[in-house]
């Protein structure tokens, strides 16, 4: 189990409407959100929250960018200067025929690039056991979650019961 | 969020759900113990997967020469068996990357069944170009790495070269976009389990928690890998054609194939996705999560594509008349009216004309219907690779070398072989990944579960007789402001 040394106070939404109006509460009282958990990705979350967009197809665009670079340049080489053979009388550096492979290692490279770096960023893998709050964030229940450094516990409690939470609980993880 | 339903979509999810109705549902598979029809269709399978092996290993024992090819026919059950299970490894793909991108709701229902099938027949189609190398030992020298050869490096510009990169793309690119939609789908079923199956469970995971900027970043992973698999899966069975379109043999050298070729595999993919699914929603009691209205898209893309696919037969029919070149219009002469006129005309009953029942809404609709063309059509696929490469083969240039091409005992093992080897990944993969994915029917819920298209329904209806009323007694204008200020505060 990963170890983050966090005092969380967190409360449960049966609604993803709730959640957002619980989150737009929060951020109109300076409260500041740890986390938001919920089992399918809310739409509309994200710039209530305040999260950037995702550089995730930047990083993709590179990893492609590297994979072309890679298939083309590697057959160029090979063909023209490591062992250049003649196939069918065509020339040696035979653009067009390189264009399939160039495009699979693309795609290859842009996939396998985004999935790893997708997992080593939200620090997850196989083998990984991160702290679950409640074992109903996957199932039906939207969880906010506060740290107790930031907000003081009496707060959060009366911000919970404001806006409706259903469950309401604290958690070191 | 209510006023984004439209009243016009029938409901993709029946039943009145809650979101932890869907789980509990979509979650029970993998939870109960195997049921004995499970166990039965397991065992079948499991043994016919054996046999497959063992025919495999007599041909890597005795040699190639047990599948009785020869001079002119070197390609038989075997590549005609590739081409068609990489056929049927396109409607994963299509489903989940080219229906996300056009945001295409029903696609959640089917997707993680259909991207499973997409792998499964990868694999099995992945085995045959392996086996038939006859020294499979040897396989590794297709991949390009610096050897003690020289370095000697393969064949670049050769078709066969780029399928060997084509589908091993293609087989990883579908795992890692299956897998990562699995991901939270297993964090679901860790977190409702106890003891040793969460610890199994926990691991599949990937400690997924369900934060909202690994939500956020888990879309845009799968919006991107969409975008890249989508020119993929054209790509692929593009490629596989090539290695008969860049050929000299006549029927083959033809610039039709890739589109062609594209089509029967989008047409023959689906037709297989209809077979499994329809068991598969009746075995495991989904009918409330792939409906009436998902069975009836997806044969709409089986008649869009069965119809393409006539349109290139009857395509490639002109052509080698047009040509002039008698070698090529002997071909399809042959193909029609030869030796295996049958198979010809087992393709275009299969393949052009059972797919137009589609037309009709009853037939569309239809269970029973819909499963026994799903079957005519995988086997429609088959004859047309069948058609393609044996008849071709079998009549050449040269009358004296002509022969009649019958498969031996062994190739139809390992075709049986291969049939075995995916209904037994399947069969495994129901017991232990939810078969529909829940957190992406539970993001629709609320935009295609029936309960809110009802509503929305009704009140669609209140505002068009309000509307109406309204017209009749001319104060349209008015009324019609009235309604939108009306719909905003919903």
């Amino acid at each position: 189990m990963r170890k983050f040394n966090k005092d969380l106070i967190f409360g449960l939404y049966d609604d993803e409407t709730d959640l957002m109006a619980a989150v737009k509460s929060a951020k109109k009282d300076h409260l500041e959100i740890y986390d938001v958990y919920s089992p399918f990705p809310v739409h509309g979350l994200d710039p209530i929250l305040g999260l950037s967009e995702s550089r995730l197809h930047i990083a993709g665009f590179i990893y492609g960018a590297l994979g072309a670079l890679t298939a083309f340049l590697g057959m160029t080489w090979i063909f023209t200067m490591d062992w250049p053979i003649i196939f069918g009388g065509k020339p040696y550096w035979s653009v067009p025929a390189f264009i399939p492979i160039t495009f699979e290692l693309t795609v290859l490279f842009a996939a396998i690039g985004m999935t790893v770096t997708f997992y080593v960023i939200n620090g997850q893998g196989p083998g990984v056991t991160n702290p679950v709050l409640h074992d109903r964030i996957t199932d039906d229940k939207f969880c906010l979650a506060f740290d107790t450094h930031h907000v003081e516990v009496n707060d959060a409690e009366a911000f919970f019961e404001k806006t409706g939470a259903s469950l309401v609980d604290r958690k070191n993880i | 969020m209510s006023a984004t339903v439209s009243p016009l979509r029938e409901p993709l999810i029946e039943g009145n759900k809650s979101y932890h109705d869907i789980s509990v549902d979509l979650a029970r598979s993998t939870e109960k113990a195997p049921s004995k029809t499970w166990w039965v269709a397991f065992l079948i399978s499991v043994s016919v997967l054996l046999f497959g092996v063992f025919c495999i290993l007599w041909t890597i024992w005795v040699g190639i020469g047990t599948w009785d090819l020869n001079r002119t026919i070197g390609w038989g059950w075997d590549i005609t068996n590739f081409v068609w299970w990489i056929g049927i490894g396109h409607a994963g793909t299509l489903i989940s990357a080219i229906l996300l991108l056009f945001r295409q709701k029903w696609r959640t229902g089917v997707n993680r069944a259909a991207e499973a099938m997409t792998i499964f027949a990868v694999m099995c189609a992945g085995l045959f170009p392996l086996i038939h190398m006859g020294r499979i030992w040897m396989a590794f020298f297709i991949f390009p790495y610096p050897n003690t050869r020289g370095s000697l490096w393969p064949n670049f510009n050769s078709p066969l070269l780029w399928d060997v990169f084509a589908i091993s793309t293609y087989f990883t690119v579908s795992v890692l976009f299956w897998y990562t939609g699995l991901v939270p789908d297993f964090a679901t079923v860790r977190d409702r389990a106890r003891g040793l199956r969460k610890k199994f469970y926990n691991f599949l995971s990937f400690g997924w928690t369900g934060s909202a900027k690994h939500w956020q970043r888990w879309e845009s992973l799968s919006l991107v890998l969409a975008g890249l698999a989508t020119p993929l899966v054209l790509s692929v069975h593009t490629i596989v054609s090539f290695d008969f379109a860049t050929s000299v043999i006549p029927g083959w050298h033809t610039t039709i194939f890739p589109p062609y070729f594209v089509a029967g595999a989008v047409f023959s993919g689906f037709a297989m996705v209809q077979t499994l699914m329809l068991i598969t929603r009746k075995v495991l009691h989904l009918e409330e999560y792939i409906t009436i209205g998902h069975i009836e898209s997806m044969n709409k893309v089986i008649l869009v594509t069965g119809t393409i696919v006539g349109v290139a037969y009857l395509t490639e029919l002109f052509i080698a008349w047009y040509s002039g070149y008698i070698y090529e219009q002997f071909a399809f002469f042959n193909r029609a009216l030869g030796p295996y006129y049958w198979a010809y005309f087992g393709m275009m009953f299969c393949n052009v004309v059972s797919p137009q029942f589609f037309w009709v809404e009853k037939f569309r609709k239809s269970l029973w219907w819909t499963f026994f063309l799903s079957i005519v059509v995988n086997i429609g696929m088959w004859f047309e690779r069948f058609v393609i490469i044996a008849t071709t083969l079998a009549r050449d240039y040269l009358p004296s070398s002509w022969s009649f091409y019958v498969p031996t005992w062994v190739e139809v093992g390992i075709f049986l072989g291969t049939l075995g080897l995916f209904f037994t990944c399947y069969l495994l993969f129901t017991r232990v990944a939810p078969v529909v994915a829940i957190a992406e029917v539970k993001h629709i819920l609320k935009a295609a579960g029936d309960q809110f298209v009802k509503k929305n329904t009704e009140h669609h209806e209140h505002v068009l007789t309000e509307f109406q009323e309204a017209e009749a007694s001319g104060t349209v204008y008015a009324s019609a402001h009235d309604h939108d200020d009306h719909h905003e505060s919903h």
